[in-house]
């Protein structure tokens, strides 16, 4: 099964001009809870699909609110020219395929 | 229950740093004027404080100023008596520049360079206040605060805060209530209710089909934030790793727990430069010859332009004065380095060329220069002149004036939390209509 197919959200936003965040949602306890004891969100997964220094990745776990998150410098700033994406709603995608065994 | 205060945060960098660089608001004047008439009605009816914050989206003088005239316009339109405090948070350079000198302003991570032809270059700065400047104004009288960049939460944690409430619930109390219904499980149409004690924060929502649940209070701390957990304000830090978040019934949370820990006095710096002048052209591509080899093409292209371009506008166009993007939409436009599927072909690319160059002059230039290449720059599939570019508008080219980029991703450290911040008080009294 792949990321998209559990969680109820996958989502990227700017974290002001300069971060980029990613949120991975989910509508109950259990599918949290499959994909946190999969092992398969971690830095160094996250670190490879967006081609960024893995020491440069923040992951949170953050149960409360059935959510993982994922902070990383903005490949770009917000509004550099050459930046496509202005509120980097659209950066989650390689999220979606993860595999969650 | 009556409340105590209505408060409202304006402002944004999300949509990107033109406002503040060009000292315009984001949002249409009448979208203002009809929130800002709800507050102020609805604050003189129940003789209770309204505060706007980062107000006229980007909080620079100019942005207050205009928010200024709307409610000036308000006032009289009503008959309202208003004591008016106009914070505002633009930043003197020459200060800037003394607290460079003397290892006061600090970098976030990641942070671009700074020195003083970085602040001497700025189009504009501002410094997020914090509450202290806010609750001086409700000290001295203000029905009406209306603030310069300020912090989201800052603008609803001001008043519980002067009344002795637990510094961590006042801060969460502000964060969950900064955004309106977006706390909610699904965004709609509707104001929140936050009720802060000695021990709990209530949050609930009032309009239809919305409702906050555990789950969505405790989600909201991680919207648009790099860290769900601390939050950094001027004063210090609130902490969520305790908190908790209970349902009280089906619409309303009562969280408890939450921290705050003192720290360093430091104000946010926002920073905008001008980047130069744009001019672009958008068109498409169906051509499955070209599609496939469509970079390499591209490059020709470019190649082609940047030789023209030498031709026709000489010394005054030199290649390290302009850039010239190609952005091809059905090609990595949107995700770029990033795109995990960069080798995938549609059946049709769309294109912008973009064209930045130090005046508007130059950029419409350079756009202009670039269509014919566009269109007929030839590939080895065909014999003969080809069109290969289907050109949206005629005229083609499109001017974007000024564009800017954010400059600073830094903070100031103050020797007081009033010190980057001036408060004029105003008298509005529309009460004397002629």
């Amino acid at each position: 099964m792949i990321l998209a197919d559990i969680a109820n959200l996958i989502r990227s936003k700017n974290a002001g001009p300069f971060t980029l965040t990613f949120d991975i949602m989910f509508a109950d306890l259990a599918s949290y809870r499959r994909v946190k004891n999969s092992g398969a969100l971690n830095p160094s997964a996250f670190a490879k699909l967006y081609r960024c220094p893995v020491e440069k990745v923040r992951f949170f776990e953050c149960e409360n609110a059935l959510a993982f998150k994922f902070s990383i410098p903005r490949p770009l700033t917000q509004g550099e020219l050459g930046d496509g994406d202005m509120h980097g709603g659209q950066q989650f995608i390689p999220l979606m395929n993860v595999e969650i065994p | 229950m009556a409340p105590h205060f209505i408060a409202c945060d304006a402002g944004t960098t999300d949509a990107g740093p033109f406002s503040l660089g060009m000292g315009t608001p984001a949002f249409p004047r009448e979208a203002v004027k009809r929130d800002l008439l709800l507050m102020l009605l609805a604050g003189r009816k129940a003789n209770i404080p309204v505060i706007v914050g980062s107000a006229g989206t980007a909080g620079g003088d100019v942005h207050v100023d205009w928010a200024l005239e709307i409610t000036r316009e308000i006032v009289a339109e009503h008959g309202l008596t208003l004591r008016t405090a106009v914070i505002y948070a633009e930043q003197d350079k020459a200060y800037l520049k003394r607290l460079l000198h003397e290892n006061r302003i600090l970098p976030l991570d990641p942070a671009p360079p700074i020195s003083e032809s970085i602040i001497d270059g700025s189009s504009r700065i501002v410094g997020m206040m914090g509450v202290e400047p806010l609750q001086q104004a409700i000290s001295d009288g203000a029905d009406f605060v209306l603030a310069g960049r300020c912090s989201d939460s800052a603008l609803f944690a001001a008043i519980p805060l002067m009344q002795g409430f637990p510094a961590g619930l006042a801060w969460h109390a502000g964060k969950v209530s900064e955004c309106g219904t977006l706390v909610c499980e699904t965004l709609g149409r509707g104001v929140i209710f936050t009720t802060i004690s000695h021990d709990a924060v209530t949050i609930r929502p009032y309009g239809a089909g919305l409702r906050c649940t555990p789950q969505s209070v405790a989600a909201h701390s991680l919207y648009e934030n790099a860290n769900p957990y601390l939050h950094r304000e001027c004063s210090g830090t609130f902490d969520l790793t305790k908190a908790t978040f209970e349902a009280i019934d089906d619409v309303t949370v009562r969280i408890r727990g939450s921290e705050f820990i003192s720290e360093t006095y430091t104000v946010k710096l926002e920073g905008a430069e001008l980047a130069g002048y744009q001019s672009i052209i958008v068109g498409g591509i169906r051509d499955p010859y070209i599609i496939r080899q469509l970079h390499s093409w591209l490059d020709s292209v470019r190649s082609y332009i940047d030789e023209s371009v030498a031709r026709v506008l000489g010394n005054k166009a030199d290649k390290s004065l302009y850039s010239l993007a190609f952005h091809t939409y059905g090609i990595n436009a949107v995700m770029g380095s990033l795109e995990p599927d960069p080798k995938h072909l549609p059946h049709e690319v769309g294109i912008v060329l973009e064209a930045t160059a130090p005046t508007q002059d130059m950029a419409h230039k350079l756009t202009q220069l670039s269509r014919q290449p566009l269109l007929h720059y030839p590939i080895q599939e065909w014999t003969g002149s080809i069109t290969a570019f289907a050109c949206l508008h005629n005229p083609a080219v499109i001017d974007r004036g000024p564009v800017y980029r954010f400059n600073l991703n830094h903070v100031a450290v103050p020797s007081t939390p009033f010190e980057m911040f001036r408060t004029h008080f105003i008298d509005l009294d529309g009460s004397k209509r002629s």
